[in-house]
């Protein structure tokens, strides 16, 4: 009827199995969490008393931009032995997400919910296990009731403390991971199908065919823009999560 | 709105007009939950601008806090998204 077919969303994001449950999503984050250990394992191997090269210095890189701009800017030097945690966080949703322009592969696996709800499920028991850990059981009342709530709002307060901490915080974390890369997916799909059928259109109308190359520059500039939020999404879950874990902490600051 | 009317006079099959309503209904929810991010996004970072160029020692820190508020705003367009998808291909 539009004279453009879009294809079906599991023809977008469903492959056949490789194996038995196991499909090309699957594929992509066990590489991506495979890749990342092993550029670290190397750069530990290199002798740390001489000037960085090759490997380790891309992981010097890393470490030291994920300290300076995460770790510094919310949790402060104390926080600082979160950095490996919030390294692997910040590794694996990157290389999860960097598929999504890499020709041929093109698929970002974190635009499944698998991915980005399990992660956001593993941030949500660390930061709940850090609050009870650094302010014992009273780490609920002080979830649920901030310090200085009057007595005749403590029920609304508690009510509406609750759901965003227990149930909103992880919900977010998880949709707004999944749905950027998936949006970025979608709007890649459709300047490439518009491209296609420019091209391929049969008609008598001459200039109708060179004009493939506007959604074709389009889809050029979405590519760019791709990696950039590739890049800003694994940077603002990993910044997400060091807030989350700051504010679990926060009580035991706020008693002293 | 008015294409919608004719396609929607057009098509026979019922089968048809149930993907002509959704499709009519999700661009209109996405449209709609994209209006308020849109200009809460935009004052965050208009604001953020005004205080890194009021005091660029601070830029690091005032970035930092703008991605975290970029990153709140965004949610509810990107839930928007979510109930376009659901709409559309659902």
């Amino acid at each position: 009827m539009f004279g453009l077919e879009f294809p079906p969303i599991n023809e977008i994001l469903r492959w056949q199995d490789i194996a038995p449950s196991f499909n090309k999503v699957a594929l992509i984050a066990v590489a991506a969490a495979l890749i990342g250990i092993i550029l670290f394992l190397l750069a530990s191997r290199k002798d740390p008393s001489v000037a960085p090269t090759g490997s380790r210095n891309l992981a010097e890189i890393i470490i030291e931009f994920i300290e300076e701009s995460v770790v510094m800017q919310t949790l402060g030097k104390s926080g600082l032995k979160w950095t490996p945690f919030l390294l692997s966080l910040f590794i694996f949703i990157f290389l999860c997400n960097i598929p999504g322009v890499i020709p041929i592969i093109q698929m970002p696996a974190t635009a499944r919910i698998a991915i980005p709800l399990s992660l956001a499920l593993l941030v949500w028991v660390i930061y709940i296990g850090t609050g009870l850990k650094h302010q014992g059981i009273g780490y609920f009342g002080h979830l649920l009731w901030p310090p200085g709530v009057p007595v005749a709002l403590k029920p609304l307060v508690g009510g509406i403390e609750f759901i965003s901490t227990i149930i909103v915080t992880p919900f977010s974390l998880t949709v707004r991971l999944m749905a950027n890369m998936l949006a970025g997916h979608i709007l890649l799909v459709t300047f490439a199908l518009l491209t296609e059928a420019l091209l391929l259109a049969e008609t008598s109308q001459i200039f109708l065919v060179p004009m493939s190359i506007l959604p074709f520059g389009m889809l050029l500039f979405l590519t760019a823009f791709e990696i950039l939020v590739a890049f800003l999404q694994a940077y603002i879950f990993a910044i997400l999560a060091a807030v989350y874990i700051n504010n679990s902490t926060m009580g035991h600051a706020e008693e002293h | 709105m008015e294409a919608f009317s004719v396609l929607v006079a057009q098509a026979s099959d019922p089968d048809d007009l149930k993907n002509i309503e959704a499709a009519a209904g999700a661009g209109m929810a996405y449209g709609l939950a994209a209006i308020g991010p849109g200009i809460g996004i935009g004052y965050i970072v208009g604001k953020s601008v005004e205080a890194m160029a009021r005091q660029p020692e601070a830029a690091g820190m005032v970035r930092t806090t703008m991605f975290l508020g970029i990153a709140f705003t965004e949610a509810l367009a990107l839930i928007g998204f979510v109930v376009f998808i659901l709409l559309k291909f659902a």
